[in-house]
């Protein structure tokens, strides 16, 4: 019997299933995108609270650890009997992952603001929301950069878990591709998905960049 | 509603517990493997991949981390490593490793699971050792120590929370991977949920699902125990907040 060919790669495959390779790859980056933000919308006022009420940062970190602590597998699970198979399901997890690292990282960040510099703002009569954004936000800007890079490398990871739940971007192609026995498939996915975390760690990197320019005035 | 009672009749049945025909099925060359339709005997098998994967992992990154941070080179190195480990989904390592020479089935999962519990264990040995302060360093070799004395005696003892902080971690975290197992034909808690799936059967689904988080909070439970124990109360309040 000839042994059927089974490439670790081959461009061959790309081109010719280009088409549903760049379903999986849209799914997937949008998929990203809209659990970063939802996570982002939830954890921001989720971590002033908890720096501003220290009585509540300990229940607000403590739920949200407890949510990063159940398996992935698990919380796909927990959730497909209520929210049904597929896209929902996967968001709804994703946003609780990414949860922790966000909330953590904006309280450092607002956490570290220097006291004098608040003092100063409100000597010069800030109010508590002018002060937020204008004061501490923006210096707290380094470490919810740094958050939002980790949560966003960590989501891109984590779609591929949706295969459970049969809607996990990339990690269809991986699935199918160990089904099938293909391998080429398996590794496109796969290069695919890191491709995507290093892209968007970029984005998120020059952004930040280009947001604090301070930073880089003070460096030079 | 009728998911929640079905979901608790599952965990209700002693049998599935104990499974039709005991804890083990025999295999075609005359060994035994856990039987899949006994929730003691998966747990057993989950917790022996875990002990399996974090044991390799041990292995290799403690005494790479020590030595690293013990002579204070490859930092850099130890962050990329831990990097493209972020980056890299767990299905992806595993599907890779089963369509490999490798196979599908448990061994395939326990490197993977290994690779993945890798990098806390490494970079928090070596972020103790090399973070140790300078001043205690120079201390003890001005007393005569010698490097190794230095390593062992000073640094280590030194190290120990951020060292059990990394070990709570990826334990933790293994626990919570090898339920993929059940995706290329390997035992462990996540075949409950698998086959709940595969048969429409939602409310063993969520029983799986429960067992799975109560087992990965215990777990986290047990090891931050151990953290503390291990933990100089001194110290206590520096490896909290560095965890």
């Amino acid at each position: 019997m000839d042994a059927v060919p089974n490439p670790w790669f081959s461009w061959d495959y790309v081109e010719r299933n280009w088409s549903e390779v760049s379903e999986q790859l849209v799914i997937h980056t949008t998929l990203t995108l809209q659990a970063i933000l939802i996570a982002f919308v939830i954890a921001f006022p989720l971590a002033v609270v908890a720096r501003r009420i220290p009585r509540l940062a300990g229940p607000i970190m403590g739920v949200s650890g407890v949510l990063y602590t159940i398996p992935s597998f698990a919380l796909f699970g927990l959730l497909a009997p209520f929210t049904g198979i597929g896209r929902t399901t996967v968001l709804i997890g994703l946003v609780a992952y990414a949860l922790l690292v966000l909330v953590r990282n904006i309280v450092v960040g607002l956490q570290g603001v220097d006291r004098d510099v608040v003092d100063a703002a409100r000597g010069l009569g800030y109010t508590p929301a002018r002060m937020l954004f204008q004061v501490e936000l923006p210096n707290a800007l380094p470490s919810i950069i740094a958050g939002l890079r980790i949560a966003t490398v960590s989501t891109v990871a984590l779609v591929t878990v949706g295969v459970v739940v049969g809607y996990g971007g990339l990690g269809q192609l991986m699935f199918r591709g160990l089904q099938s026995d293909y391998r080429a498939q398996i590794m496109t996915a796969t290069l695919l998905c890191l491709a995507l975390a290093l892209v968007l760690d970029l984005l998120l990197a020059l952004a930040g960049r280009m947001a604090t320019p301070w930073l880089r005035r003070r460096a030079s | 509603m009728s998911l929640i009672t079905d979901a608790w009749d599952y965990l209700t049945t002693w049998e599935n517990w104990t499974g039709a025909n005991g804890l083990t099925t025999a295999t075609f060359d005359g060994g035994w493997r856990f039987a899949q339709d006994s929730i003691i005997a998966l747990t057993l098998e989950h917790l022996w991949m875990s002990f399996a994967a974090v044991s390799l992992a041990i292995l290799v990154a403690l005494p790479l981390g020590l030595f690293l941070g013990h002579v204070r080179r490859g930092g850099a190195t130890t962050v990329v490593v831990s990097n493209v480990t972020r980056a890299m989904p767990t299905l992806a390592l595993l599907t890779l490793f089963a369509a490999s020479a490798i196979g599908y089935g448990n061994t395939a999962v326990i490197l993977a699971a290994a690779i993945f519990a890798f990098p806390p264990i490494l970079t928090n040995a070596y972020t103790g050792m090399a973070d140790v302060d300078p001043d205690i360093r120079e201390a003890a070799v001005g007393q005569g120590l010698t490097p190794r004395q230095v390593a062992l005696r000073v640094e280590l003892p030194l190290a120990i929370p951020l060292i059990a902080a990394g070990l709570r971690t990826s334990t933790v975290q293994t626990v919570a991977t090898v339920p993929l197992a059940a995706l290329v034909a390997g035992g462990g808690l996540g075949v409950i949920v698998n086959t709940g799936l595969a048969t429409q059967r939602y409310g063993q689904v969520l029983a799986g699902a429960i067992i799975i988080a109560a087992l990965a909070l215990t777990i986290d439970f047990v090891m931050s125990r151990l953290q503390r124990a291990v933990t100089p109360a001194p110290l206590r309040e520096a490896a909290a907040t560095a965890a």
